[in-house]
């Protein structure tokens, strides 16, 4: 009995440990945007300013950088989701061999490292003379982030009953009908569960932008440059905005989720 | 194929072949292939490409296997990978078990939320947010001092490499073991307990079989991950302590000889081929499980 208690704490220790292990580097990364130091640090603290804030509003190249990025996301998402989508349903109607065998393709792009994909992809297109930019970066992601949404609209497509697209060819519905009114409305929340996770993976990607971008920066490419030439707190400045939109969000994720918990409970009683 | 056309009908039927045509053929196979022609031409001047000089040849592998420092980065890489991928697992397991069947399925939530924070925030700013840690006037050091040890110089050798790696993919081990173990039956748990096997022994022959799965994924992408890692490495390794990938850059951007950066991307990605089918053989488990 003792050991079991002993075990009991001693595995909550550990996961207090664990948490702490994640989540203070982000503490410390947010609190030295605030330091008044030329190299970010929280110790020695020499004093609380906002410059650094300041100092990331007016740099035009951020900027730039995070106008890039957000466009690149739209376009990996905006292929991403029809083609993953498009290779799911072919996936789906696919026997055994042959279904293992594009299965294997599909999924392959997720397990190669991101420097291989961006290279790869580079040296493709130069075949074609197409230059090295974001255009680039955009294929790059697209041939992993889609098979995340093939995944999840896979998974989705499990619990679809085939029999409802069979009565509304009956009735006469026309296959478009049946594609819009039918299939897709049950796959939306694995589309749009897709949708947000391309986005987030488009964004936070570096290693296939880096071999495809030419002389384009991204948000990750910026910050990148910066810690190898120059480092200042604006990073910190930036890292901070991040993190507090992180936990914006999940806190009011956590609300959103309690709130449902309680309304589910009220509806059992 | 006729079984798509009959449910939606020849040119929804065309418009999903083509799109996915498209991603397999266009974004995945002929870009590899592609890298893999690159890697046995030699590299040329634009007026010399399809000249006398312009043949297929191993010498840009051959550049590899002369250069000892270049073998000794890549068998460093593998070795830190390992490394790295075995603590991943050895850290995540405890936790993935605890918040899968031991927690109140209410928190667990509330806990995972909490830990996917840093996910949110970049690969890049993760590996930052150590090397403010790190440094050598830094907080870490201060906090040593503190309580009366002496300061260690942390980005030497590999010690920061293998900290910022950790770091930065554990969330890939913990996610996939943690929903392997929520698949298992509580019961067959309690089943193990009551019939007398220890704690050691219920994890051994019914626990960690079951989350055979999980672990096989969390390995494979946390050692692809690292292997592949570029961020990490040039923001926290030292001069005594080069990745694979830190070679590669310098033949893409350095030396712009994309020929042999071709060869050396395509030993990289052979590596991690290598290290996904031995983990499929060692774990028993297919691709299928992997990438659920």
């Amino acid at each position: 009995m003792n050991s079991h208690r002993f075990g009991h704490y001693a595995i909550r220790t550990y996961v207090v440990l664990f948490i702490a292990f994640m989540l203070l580097p982000l503490i410390v990364m947010g609190g030295a945007a605030f330091n008044d130091t030329r190299f970010p640090s929280i110790y020695p603290w020499f004093g609380f300013t906002t410059h650094w804030f300041q100092e990331l509003w007016a740099d035009g190249r951020m900027w730039g950088a995070a106008r890039n990025t957000v466009f690149v996301a739209i376009a990996v998402v905006a292929l991403s989701v029809p083609i993953g989508t498009a290779g799911a349903i072919l996936l789906n109607s696919l026997q055994a061999r042959s279904r293992s065998i594009i299965y294997g393709i599909m999924v392959a792009p997720i397990l190669t490292p991101g420097a291989v994909i961006g290279i790869s992809t580079l040296l493709f297109w130069y075949k074609f003379n197409v230059p090295a930019g974001l255009h680039l970066s955009v294929l790059g992601q697209v041939s992993y982030i889609a098979a995340y949404v093939m995944l999840l609209v896979l998974a989705r497509l499990q619990s679809f009953d085939a029999g409802l697209e069979e009565a509304a060819l009956d009735l006469g519905a026309s296959h478009a009908q049946v594609m819009r009114r039918i299939l897709l409305p049950h796959l939306y929340p694995a589309i749009f569960a897709g949708a947000l996770i391309g986005f987030f993976q488009s964004a936070e990607n570096f290693n296939v932008t880096l071999f495809t971008r030419g002389n384009s920066d991204t948000l990750t490419v910026y910050v990148g440059s910066k810690i190898r030439s120059g480092i200042t707190p604006t990073i910190n400045a930036l890292a901070f905005l991040l993190i507090a939109a992180t936990v914006i969000g999940v806190i009011i994720y956590e609300i959103r989720r309690r709130r449902a918990d309680a309304a589910m409970k009220l509806a059992e009683e | 194929m006729s079984e798509l056309i009959r449910r939606y009908g020849s040119s929804l039927t065309w418009i999903i072949i083509l799109f996915t045509a498209f991603w397999l053929l266009v974004l995945v196979l002929i870009p590899n292939f592609v890298l893999f022609e690159f890697s046995f031409k030699p590299y040329l001047p634009v007026d010399q490409l399809g000249g006398p000089k312009d043949f297929y040849s191993l010498n840009n592998y051959w550049t590899f296997f002369n250069s000892p420092i270049h073998i000794r980065i890549f068998f460093q890489t593998v070795l830190y990978s390992s490394a790295v991928t075995l603590l991943c697992l050895i850290m995540s397991y405890p936790l993935a078990y605890f918040l899968a069947k031991v927690v109140d399925p209410k928190t667990a939530p509330s806990i995972f939320l909490l830990l996917i924070i840093p996910l949110w925030v970049s690969e890049i700013l993760r590996s930052f947010a150590w090397f403010i840690i790190l440094a050598y006037n830094g907080p870490l050091n201060a906090m040593l001092q503190g309580i009366g040890l002496e300061p260690v110089r942390w980005i030497s050798g590999f010690n920061a490499v293998i900290i910022g790696l950790i770091y930065s993919y554990l969330l890939f081990m913990l996610l996939p073991i943690y929903n392997a173990i929520s698949s298992l039956d509580t019961n067959q748990i309690e089943a193990s307990e009551d019939l007398g096997a220890s704690l050691w022994r219920t994890h051994w022959r019914v626990v960690i079989p079951h989350s055979k799965p999980g672990i096989a994924s969390g390995c494979v992408m946390v050692f692809m991950l690292c292997a592949g890692s570029v961020i990490v490495p040039s923001t926290l390794a030292s001069p005594s302590s080069r990745w694979f990938t830190e070679i590669i850059q310098q033949w893409m951007f350095e030396g712009l000889d994309w020929n042999t950066g071709a060869a050396y991307a395509f030993l990289l990605l052979t590596l991690c081929i290598i290290f996904v089918s031995l983990v499929m053989r060692l774990l028993n488990v297919r691709l299928v499980d992997i990438a659920k």
